[in-house]
């Protein structure tokens, strides 16, 4: 193996390798690490920054960004509350039916009025925020116990977490639509060179609002989870989400300039950044030291830092990871 | 003169364009311009810089829509509004700067936009080797699943002919495909024209390289100022005649004064304040030697693509030669930076003053401090009353109309504008100025100010590098010229010796005109 391809396959398998050297080390020194409780509430807990991640990794794959996942989440959980004494199902469709609308206004702004992502985003981030808050009345919104509304996030299915399966699913869907449709590799090729993209005469405009679209609706499901869960709508919940789904994103090797990305990379980073926090926890149990919750933030951080130096050393020797089928 | 224009329209013609007007906020770049393509032909299409060629392709390919004329493309009318829709009928093109997308796999920039589908599923087997397939027509072996920008210029450039291909197209654009490519490479481009051309596939072909026309094309077509000047087979014409149509000069043509650089004083001329050795850095420049006097105003005379800007900007030190040496004022000069260039006395305005030179929303005092901003300041500060009284100076003594030091650049005339770029550099108080173009895209009367303050600044002892693409300009304004061709120096002229003759020649063949050199 030539070493630029060695650099490649560790540009593409970094955050793999540095996951299971994560898990390793916390099954050698944690008795209850790779518990059934641990995993399944691990998972539990962070499917609803997969589903968030998952969107983000596909804006930002087409050279975008989108701010406001964590204000729709936000709304999400707050409008599907609202809806659960209508059943299960509704309160699902009415927290992803939101998500779907801050998304499609998103799309609008971006593809239509040709505002930046950032802003575009930046201000849906607030207006989203200040619906749920007013939706809300300024506390959160208990969800109804009878439709069964609960069992979405808190139940398991298989032996499995419920929310746990729908992450997974997605991320299955998302990993067909950027390796097998036209669609997929378009958002690449978008991310990549987009005038290059339109003079191949591939749609850019519309692979550009169906991410934005998809983003939305994840971000609404995310929130559905989250209500689900805990068992009210969060208005206030979501601060920050999009930043940790733009670290998990960054961490699996998807370059922010667009272009380049893998969404089980994505997985990874979010499992990573998850994990992390998890180990962190067990070590202020074992009582050897007290990390309070700023400290984990710091530490992420630097964490972050280091993956991007990296990635940014590997693609400057022009090897970035570029296949995933 | 476009009736003499009338082509003889062969009923093997696959594009014939006849009558194409198209303008710009109300300027005209096409005028009637012509241009018909046989089939299984490879026509050349040359010009100079602003002569409409971009614009023809950009109208043919549906990226403009044309103002007047009509297009016929394959035997019926041609109306596409669109590049993709240019190349869904069989026209493809191939530009200049490699539009793909460098992350991707070969395979995916060579069959984004009809994959190949397999339960609705792309079937990325079949797309590899589809991909491969198209490139060893060109005896291009490459791993098609590794992303672009891992290989080199010319695989990169094979990909995107393959990729027209695969398209099926009936006519190729290329559109300078040979700047970026060695010799080795090129020749393998030639033969991929020549495979395409046997398949039937007809190839336009913009270069400005003269003799690469005489080797693979078989018929080409001039531009000048939006029209089609001539159209020959290329058997027919020699390289002065090429550059003399490109030019609009005939060559026995003696004629006075065009400009306002006449009567210069030759006694003022210096020592020699900057000379250059066999500076090299690519393709673009890859041998030029030449020297600059004080007092001097010292000409570089070239088609486009020579490698005369791409020579000033190492002398500045925007870019960093790989060979050559430079001495400056008597001492080895080596800039890493245009700050180094700044500090030993040198200013560059350069050709492109909208996006490199002038900030519009800024004022005309601004724009013109913005480079002594630091010498100006004291620990920061910027010493307004110095500042006023040079920006003042300067709109004086350049004759800049305007409103005063605080109105915005952007509202004064392109010839105004060029003042203040130059005062810019003048109140740093060059030794050497180097001017790219000094008075492209400025109406007739400025153009002679300009020219004329040019002139002034010499006499009064300033060093200058002009590069013109205008003939006249750099003859007449020019002590000495200086001829590069194809990255290389290959003539020096006094100003006694350069006769448009003479200049063209040189231009031409790369070699003083007494060596008579026969086209092929």
């Amino acid at each position: 193996m030539t070493r630029p391809r060695l650099i490649s396959l560790l540009g593409s398998y970094g955050v793999v390798l540095a996951l299971l050297l994560l898990v390793l080390f916390g099954w050698a020194r944690y008795d209850y690490f790779l518990g059934f409780f641990n995993i399944t509430s691990v998972l539990r807990y962070n499917s609803m920054f997969a589903l968030v991640a998952l969107g983000m990794c596909f804006v930002i794959m087409t050279g975008g960004i989108d701010l406001s996942v964590g204000s729709t989440a936000a709304l999400g959980s707050v409008v599907a509350a609202l809806a659960s004494p209508q059943g299960a199902w509704i309160g699902l469709g009415a927290g992803v039916g939101a998500g779907l609308c801050v998304g499609l206004i998103n799309a609008i702004l971006v593809t239509r009025l040709k505002i930046m992502p950032f802003v575009a985003t930046l201000a849906m981030m607030l207006a989203a925020s200040g619906t749920a808050l007013l939706l809300a009345d300024n506390q959160s919104v208990s969800v109804s116990y009878e439709s069964g509304f609960t069992s979405i996030g808190q139940d398991n299915f298989l032996g499995f977490p419920i929310p746990a399966w729908i992450a997974i699913m997605a991320y299955v869907v998302g990993w067909i639509v950027v390796n097998f449709t036209s669609t997929g590799r378009g958002v690449l090729a978008v991310g990549g060179n987009e005038d290059a993209t339109r003079l191949m005469g591939l749609p850019a405009d519309r692979i550009k609002f169906l991410v934005y679209l998809a983003s939305g609706g994840l971000a609404g499901l995310a929130g559905v989870i989250l209500a689900s869960q805990f068992g009210a709508g969060q208005p206030i919940e979501g601060v920050g989400w999009e930043l940790f789904a733009i670290a998990a994103v960054v961490v699996g090797g998807t370059l922010l300039t667009g272009g380049v990305g893998s969404v089980g990379a994505t997985l990874a980073g979010v499992l990573l950044l998850g994990i992390l926090f998890n180990v962190l926890n067990f070590e202020n149990g074992k009582g050897w030291i007290s990390l309070s919750a700023y400290w984990q933030s710091v530490i992420r951080g630097l964490f972050l830092l280091v993956v991007v130096i990296l990635q940014a050393k590997l693609s400057s020797r022009g090897s970035v990871a570029v296949r995933d089928y | 003169m476009r009736s003499e224009l009338a082509f003889e329209m062969n009923t093997n013609s696959l594009l014939s364009m006849t009558g194409i007007d198209k303008r710009f906020a109300g300027i005209p770049a096409l005028a009637g311009a012509s241009f018909a393509v046989g089939r299984g032909e490879v026509h050349a299409l040359i010009g100079q810089n602003g002569a409409g060629k971009s614009t023809l392709i950009k109208v043919l390919t549906g990226y403009y829509k044309r103002d007047a004329g009509e297009v016929v493309f394959d035997g019926k009318p041609f109306e596409v509004s669109s590049p993709q829709q240019a190349q869904a009928s069989g026209i493809s093109t191939i530009y200049q700067e490699i539009n793909l997308v460098p992350y991707r796999s070969i395979t995916e920039n060579i069959c984004l936009g009809r994959e190949a589908r397999r339960y609705g599923l792309l079937d990325w087997k079949r797309m590899h080797q589809e991909a491969e397939a198209l490139l060893q027509r060109f005896n291009v072996r490459a791993d098609v699943r590794r992303p672009l920008m891992e290989f080199n210029t010319a695989t990169q450039q094979m990909v995107a002919i393959a990729r027209a291909i695969g398209f099926s197209a009936k006519l190729v654009i290329m559109d300078e495909p040979t700047s970026s490519l060695d010799e080795r490479e090129v020749a393998v481009l030639f033969n991929v024209i020549r495979q395409l051309k046997q398949e039937g596939v007809s190839v336009v072909f913009v270069s400005h390289k003269l003799d690469e026309l005489y080797e693979v094309c078989d018929r080409v077509t001039i531009m000048r100022d939006g029209r089609t000047v001539k159209t020959a087979a290329m058997n027919e014409i020699d390289k002065i005649g090429l550059v003399s149509a490109m030019l609009g000069r005939a060559i026995e043509r003696a004629e006075g004064h065009a400009t306002a650089f006449s009567d210069r004083d030759e006694k003022k001329i210096g020592k020699v304040l900057l000379s250059a050795e066999n500076l090299a850095i690519n393709q673009i420049v890859q041998d030029v030697s030449f020297n600059v006097r004080s007092g001097e105003i010292a000409g570089f005379a070239g088609l486009l693509g020579a490698g005369r800007t791409e020579t000033a900007r190492l002398v500045f030190g925007i870019d960093r030669p790989r060979a050559g040496t430079m001495i400056f004022n008597g001492q080895t000069f080596d800039p890493h930076k245009p700050s180094d260039a700044i500090a030993a006395g040198m200013g560059f305005c350069t050709e492109d003053r909208k996006s490199e030179g002038i900030v519009p929303d800024m004022s005309v005092a601004e724009n013109m401090m913005l480079a002594l901003m630091p010498k100006l300041s004291k620990s920061g500060v910027i010493d307004d009353k110095a500042q006023r009284d040079i920006v003042e100076r300067f709109i004086r003594q350049l004759g800049i109309k305007c409103s005063g030091p605080d109105q915005k650049v952007r509202e004064l005339s392109g010839g105004n504008q060029q003042k203040v770029l130059l005062g810019r550099w003048l109140a740093m108080n060059p030794r050497l100025l180097i001017l790219d173009e000094p008075t492209r895209g400025i109406d007739v009367g400025a153009k002679g100010e300009i020219q004329a303050l040019i002139k002034t600044l010499a006499d009064q002892g300033l060093a200058v590098l002009m590069i013109s693409s205008e003939l006249e300009e750099v003859i007449e304004g020019a002590d000495r010229v200086f001829v590069l061709r194809e990255g290389i120096s290959v003539a020096e002229f006094d100003r006694d010796e350069a006769t448009e003759d003479a200049v063209m020649s040189a231009m031409a063949h790369g070699s003083a005109p007494t060596i008579a050199e026969a086209a092929p």
